[in-house]
């Protein structure tokens, strides 16, 4: 892994690349790695600038404008029928999504 | 003039006074279509006889005075990550290649609500992400003005097929930008609204926190008309604001006095093209002739507002971006061995570039370790800029600055250049990270006759008053009466 100093270089390794493609369920190719590293470190850099303002006082925004939770009556509604959800399926079978066996 | 160069509410002028019925003005649109695609390649999808029928309908309707609607068949195109029922959405992405929506985004059911005709699915860099047009798994849009240069984006394809005549209106989405910084780059009129003012139901989700649908147009009027339309509290979309919507065509006063506006003095700096910054300044100067008045305020934070929106954005991304795992929808790889590989297989092929760039940004900002470190200090950022927002917006009803810092550059200028292109959005992003409404306004050209544009940012949910200035300015200059000549 790596770290990120203020002011100084910081390096991301092909170690991290891989790490952080496997948690997001991508493969690169070897070509894919280095330019990924090469772009990380630009930007990884980059936004590092962030760490000039203190903000140890400040309560992160997650939404800008007030929302808290949105409920409605639990009524019964329509729902989309089976068959049109199922239309975009690269596989199905008996009105059922199609997956490799998982469970042995 | 032909039909297709007219305005929307030029055209409904026509239709309503029955000079022109809603099948020649949809015939005139898809003969230009015809034209000049090849030239400006904005659609991933034409509908031909699908519109053409649907505008018999709506002039049928018309001639039986059942339609009220000012946007009654008039032709209009949506951005392909807008969901249509029926009619392939694509995201501009090999992943969304063959996705056929089961159901209409709730601004797609507005715009048919009010008898309008769709042309169309408009090209965009894959799920938004980008700012030229150029990471679209089909094709690369070309600015109508220089067919050399890019169109901008995300939403190229919606900004170049209504400045080239080839859509009445056209709706885009707004991330960072992504509907302003083409509309600039285009020549023509381009509103992102208050976060919430507008359904983000059915439209393929981005970064959920700052994506906003909005028009572009050709004019600000039209603007307000398609506002109207669109804008409303929607029970399918949690963040969508349960507030009164004001009648947006109210707006359209050629009157600007007494309003203060405010010129952040960060956006008219070094880093903005001199020719752009006089155009901007001058636009200033007729709006200060017209009664308006200036102060030059501070932005402070201008410079942390992109490294705010890589984080948040890319973040939100990953995780958006999580479903598409090649089961429900989307693209499936051909070959894998179990299931994870089938996971890995198809997100591997089935995303671009750029996306697997922003998907990794974003994951690693939110693993284990790094989650405070970037994650967190960026949202505690956006509390401060949306602070010093609300801070000059005690002295000031609008902000003026540049769209864009620079005019449309040429194809392939930045496509290895993933910083730079984001550092292009440096006054558009701040907008979205503080949710706030701004309208983007054709206010000059530069030396290679290219558009620019300028930005008005609001209060939130004052629409007005952008609309307000925006419309004066119009009346009494003509910038917005030029059209591209392709």
């Amino acid at each position: 892994m790596f770290t990120i100093r203020k002011g100084i270089y910081m390096k991301v390794t092909k170690e991290t690349i891989e790490y952080v493609a496997n948690l997001a369920r991508l493969k690169l190719t070897e070509e894919e790695k280095e330019k990924f590293i090469r772009d990380m470190e630009n930007i990884i850099s980059y936004v590092d600038k962030l760490n000039e303002l203190d903000t140890s006082e400040i309560a992160p925004t997650d939404h800008v404008i007030p929302i808290n939770n949105v409920f409605r009556d639990d009524e019964v509604l329509d729902s989309y029928p089976k068959d049109k959800m199922l239309m975009n399926a690269p596989s199905k079978e008996n009105g059922c999504f199609k997956v490799p066996k998982v469970v042995e | 003039m032909e039909l297709y160069q007219l305005t929307v509410h030029e055209m409904s002028d026509l239709i309503r006074s029955k000079k022109v019925s809603a099948v020649e003005l949809t015939q005139s649109v898809l003969d230009r279509i015809n034209a000049v695609e090849t030239k400006v390649q904005s659609y991933i999808t034409v509908l031909g006889d699908e519109a053409l029928k649907r505008a018999k309908e709506v002039q049928e309707r018309i001639d039986k005075g059942e339609v009220k609607s000012l946007l009654a068949g008039i032709p209009m195109a949506l951005k392909d990550n807008i969901c249509t029922e029926n009619v392939k959405t694509t995201c501009a992405s090999k992943m969304l290649d063959n996705f056929i929506p089961p159901y209409d985004a709730t601004v797609s059911k507005k715009l048919y609500n009010e008898d309008t005709v769709l042309l169309g699915k408009l090209n965009m860099d894959e799920f938004a992400m980008g700012a030229s047009t150029e990471n679209s798994y089909f094709k690369i849009t070309r600015n109508p003005w220089d067919v050399e240069r890019v169109a901008g984006g995300s939403s190229g394809g919606s900004a170049a097929a209504v400045a080239a005549g080839m859509a009445g209106f056209a709706l885009g989405s707004d991330t960072g930008g992504s509907i302003r910084q083409p509309a600039s780059f285009c020549g023509i009129v381009g509103m992102k609204p208050t976060y919430g003012a507008v359904s983000r139901f059915g439209l393929v989700a981005f970064a959920s926190s700052m994506d906003q649908i909005g028009p572009l147009t050709k004019d600000v009027t039209d603007c307000a008309i398609v506002l109207n339309a669109i804008t409303g509290h929607d029970p399918m979309d949690s963040t969508s604001a349960n507030v009164k919507y004001p009648d947006y065509s109210k707006a359209l006063i050629n009157d600007v006095k007494g309003i203060r506006i405010g010129i952040p003095k960060e956006y008219i700096g070094d880093r903005t093209n001199p020719e752009v910054k006089k155009a901007v300044l001058d636009a200033a100067e007729t709006l200060k002739e017209l009664g308006a008045l200036l102060e030059e305020v501070s932005l402070p934070l201008t410079w942390y507002a992109v490294p705010v929106y890589c984080i948040i954005s890319s973040a939100e991304a990953s995780s958006n971006l999580a479903r598409y795992d090649g089961i429900k929808y989307g693209y499936r790889a051909e070959k894998y061995t179990d299931l994870l590989d089938l996971y890995i297989k198809s997100r591997s092929e089935g995303f671009g570039v750029e996306v697997k760039r922003r998907i990794l940004l974003g994951t690693y900002a939110l693993s284990s370790g790094y989650y405070d470190e970037y994650y967190k200090k960026a949202l505690q950022v956006r509390t401060l800029i949306k602070n010093s927002f609300d801070e000059v917006f005690k002295k000031c009803d609008v902000l003026l600055g540049p769209t864009v810092p620079a005019t449309a550059y040429k194809i392939g200028e930045k496509k290895e250049k993933p910083l730079e292109m984001y550092l292009g959005d440096i006054y558009t992003v701040s907008v979205n990270i503080a949710g706030l409404p701004a309208l983007t306004v054709p206010c000059g050209f530069d030396a290679n006759h290219l558009p620019i544009g300028m930005q008005l940012i609001g209060k939130p949910f004052d629409e007005s008053t952008l609309l307000r200035v925006g419309y004066t300015f119009e009346q009494n200059t003509e910038f917005h009466k030029n059209r591209a000549r392709i």
